[in-house]
């Protein structure tokens, strides 16, 4: 098991060192100029050149990957010129390790972005997850349990509806209704949660339900799609056969057998969404990683993309890497080898 | 021995299974599993149940344990327990009756038993249902059923998942799982099936050791004459959700009274027999339950259908009727003459 883990983690860093360089060279096949991208439209071709050479960009690409690299483990100071450093100490920023580099368009730390982003993301994910997981397994086994009545048609055709409209429209609908219109929920709004418990929570809730509840639709029929696989297993049969009651047969062998498949699913679409909930950041306008990808995306902010397809990889591998270790734990039957 | 008629001493049977139908209404119509079933079965004996796929044989043994869901299933008729209908008791009575006075073996114990959790915890679950004990004790006394089912090293193994044993290791652990609460009626379906040969002979070995034993009542259900003919004392074969004979393992085997039976047996090989070239299928399949064909339910497939007079075979139900003491069958072909039939053919083939 241990050495199961160590391995995994070992390829999970050459699986991350793989994705940055790909996201570097990637980028520069492109034919946009990055340093064009840093002066407005008063440019001269000398202060491109000056701009190009104080963020590195006229060294060959290898080498800026590897300043990249070297970054994360010790400081780096920008613009990275030891003669311009010492004539104006006061116009450097020193970026400590690890150092996910420097952007000169939003003339910030690529580190400060994402410290600044990140709590935001996780807060809207881990609100989200615990409601869709809650709800979405639980009216699953409702559904399962209940199959072929009016509740089960009626649970199947709500998770159709919420899974068939777009994450933006659902999102709106609940902003102009439960919030501005009928004021069921408080209005969305970050608030850190160690600057106030009580008002992230509230700022938080609409959020949390419009995310969660286009994931609850997949994992009600997920959820009950597993439970009515399960229930034809003979070793139910067998369960009551040894004189178990209905509750126990369902709550203890059903459910153990029925669940073990949604923890993977849940695993890596936790994963995912910590690298950015785009669409639900946008729509109510918080300032998560989801909004940070789309907009550096869109100016070429070439620091900040590589920074957060690498977040994003992290998580999404780190994810992986859980949900293996995990099933090995839950199912017997797989060995981890 | 069977009793068609209750016998004259007032002590009840062990089990009496009287006039049992399990119907199961569907889209496509009423299939009738089991129409019509009667037998009685003593402590210490023996029952087997004989039958193709489809004939209604599992069904009945699920109805004895009550696994039938009352919306999906009609059952009618009596399951008498030691004198208590077990078709008509509440459902915690069955429940407390299920795994403890009655207990299943299952066919393939890898599906049977549950992959996520280990043997030990599964026997333990089998009795502390009917036991007030601790997890201590239990576990002990499953370590204990392990052994006595012949499991090496039960100490270890008791702590193993199903997929770690053996398709012969599990179904010993299955029968230990079945017999940890003294069970009086012991049902098997098929336990032997997904087994190798060899394995097959252990584990009907185990349950004839385990019955003298516990002197538990053990009805056998299997498609393999050669199953039955090693451990019960009487025979139900049963064709179309019916049964259509019915005696002592020796007077089916010697003595068989059916075409269907004779059927069986021709189809399956014989040491005791001189070899012939092959062996002799029944022709066609077995019946759908849900639209029977008239009259006797084997007539499309039986050889012998010219031997009575008029249409009867196609029209006529018959009935289950002595054919000689104890042995009785459900044929319109008159008892004597099937015997000629029999011997003759039993006769051209040696």
């Amino acid at each position: 098991m241990l050495y199961y883990i160590i391995r995994r983690s070992i390829a999970a860093v050459l699986m991350l060192a793989v994705i940055s360089v790909v996201t570097f060279f990637m980028f520069y096949a492109s034919p946009t100029d990055p340093a064009r991208l840093t002066c407005g439209k008063n440019c001269t071709p000398q202060s491109i050149e000056a701009n190009r050479k104080a963020l590195g960009l006229d060294k060959p690409v290898p080498v800026q990957y590897a300043a990249f690299v070297k970054g994360l483990f010790v400081e780096r100071i920008f613009p990275d010129d030891p003669a311009f450093q010492k004539r104006n100490p006061d116009k450097v920023t020193v970026c400590p390790a690890p150092c996910l580099g420097y952007s000169p368009l939003q003339t910030k730390l690529v580190t400060d972005i994402v410290k600044e982003r990140l709590p935001v993301t996780v807060s809207i994910t881990m609100g989200a997850f615990v409601l869709w997981m809650v709800f979405g397994v639980g009216f699953g086994i409702v559904a399962a349990l209940k199959r072929g009545t009016i509740v089960d048609r009626g649970l199947v055709a709500l998770a159709l509806v919420l899974y068939s409209f777009p994450a933006f429209f659902i999102a709106l609908l609940m902003y102009n209704y439960l919030s501005t219109q009928w004021g069921v929920l408080p209005p969305p709004n970050y608030v850190a949660f160690s600057e106030s418990p009580t008002q992230w929570f509230q700022g938080m809730l609409l959020p949390w339900i419009s995310l969660a509840s286009l994931f609850a639709a997949s994992y009600i029929r997920l959820t009950r799609a597993y439970m009515l696989e399960t229930m034809g297993e003979d070793y139910l049969r067998t369960a009551r056969a040894k004189g178990l009651n209905e509750r126990t047969v369902v709550m203890k062998h059903t459910l153990r057998a029925a669940l073990t498949p949604i923890v993977t699913v849940a695993g890596l679409d936790l994963g995912i969404l910590l690298a950015g909930a785009a669409i639900t950041e946008t729509v109510f306008n918080f300032q998560g990683l989801g909004r940070a990808v789309v907009s550096s995306v869109q100016v070429f902010d070439l620091p900040v993309i590589v920074a957060l397809v690498l977040v994003a990889a992290f998580f999404i591998v780190i994810a992986n890497l859980i949900v293996d270790v995990l099933y090995g734990v839950i199912d017997p039957r797989v060995r981890l080898v | 021995m069977i009793r068609d008629t209750p016998a004259d001493d007032s002590r009840k049977p062990f089990l009496e299974v009287k006039d049992l139908h399990v119907h199961f209404p569907t889209d496509d119509g009423l299939v009738r599993a089991v129409d019509g079933l009667d037998f009685t079965l003593e402590r210490g004996q023996t029952i087997g149940i004989v039958g193709e796929s489809g004939s209604g044989k599992s069904v009945a043994s699920l109805a004895i344990l009550g696994l039938h869901r009352r919306s999906k299933a009609k059952l009618s008729g009596q399951i008498l327990l030691e004198g208590e209908d077990l078709l008509t008791v509440s459902d915690s009575r069955i429940r407390a009756l299920r795994g403890n006075q009655m207990a299943m073996v299952f066919q393939d114990p890898l599906s049977a038993l549950h992959p996520y959790y280990t043997i030990g915890n599964q026997i333990v679950e089998a009795y502390l249902i009917h036991h007030k004990a601790g997890k201590q004790e239990a576990r002990k006394r499953a370590i204990e059923m392990l052994e006595r089912v012949g499991i090496p090293n039960p100490g270890r193994r008791v702590d193993q998942y199903p997929h770690e044993f053996s398709g012969g290791m599990r179904q010993r652990a299955m029968i230990a799982m079945a017999l940890v609460n003294d069970p009086k009626l012991l049902i098997a379906d098929e336990p032997t099936t997904a087994l190798d040969v060899t394995v097959q002979a252990q584990i009907l070995e185990l349950m004839k050791d385990l019955q003298k034993e516990f002197g538990s009542a053990i009805i056998i259900i299997t498609h393999d004459l050669g199953v039955v003919a090693d451990v019960a004392d009487d025979i139900i074969v049963m064709y179309g959700g019916k049964c259509v004979e019915k005696g002592t393992v020796d007077e089916v085997f010697y003595t068989p009274q059916h075409p269907y039976t004779w059927g069986l047996l021709a189809s399956m090989p014989r040491m005791d027999k001189v070899r012939r070239d092959r062996l002799d299928p029944i022709p066609g399949n077995p019946p759908s339950l849900i639209n029977l064909p008239p009259g006797c339910a084997f007539n499309p497939r039986c050889a012998h259908r010219g031997e009575v007079e008029g249409d009867r075979c196609r029209t006529e139900v018959p009935e289950l009727l002595e054919a000689k003491q104890g042995q009785s069958a459900r044929c319109h072909i008159d008892a004597a003459r099937r015997a000629d039939i029999y011997a003759q053919s039993a006769g051209l083939k040696t």
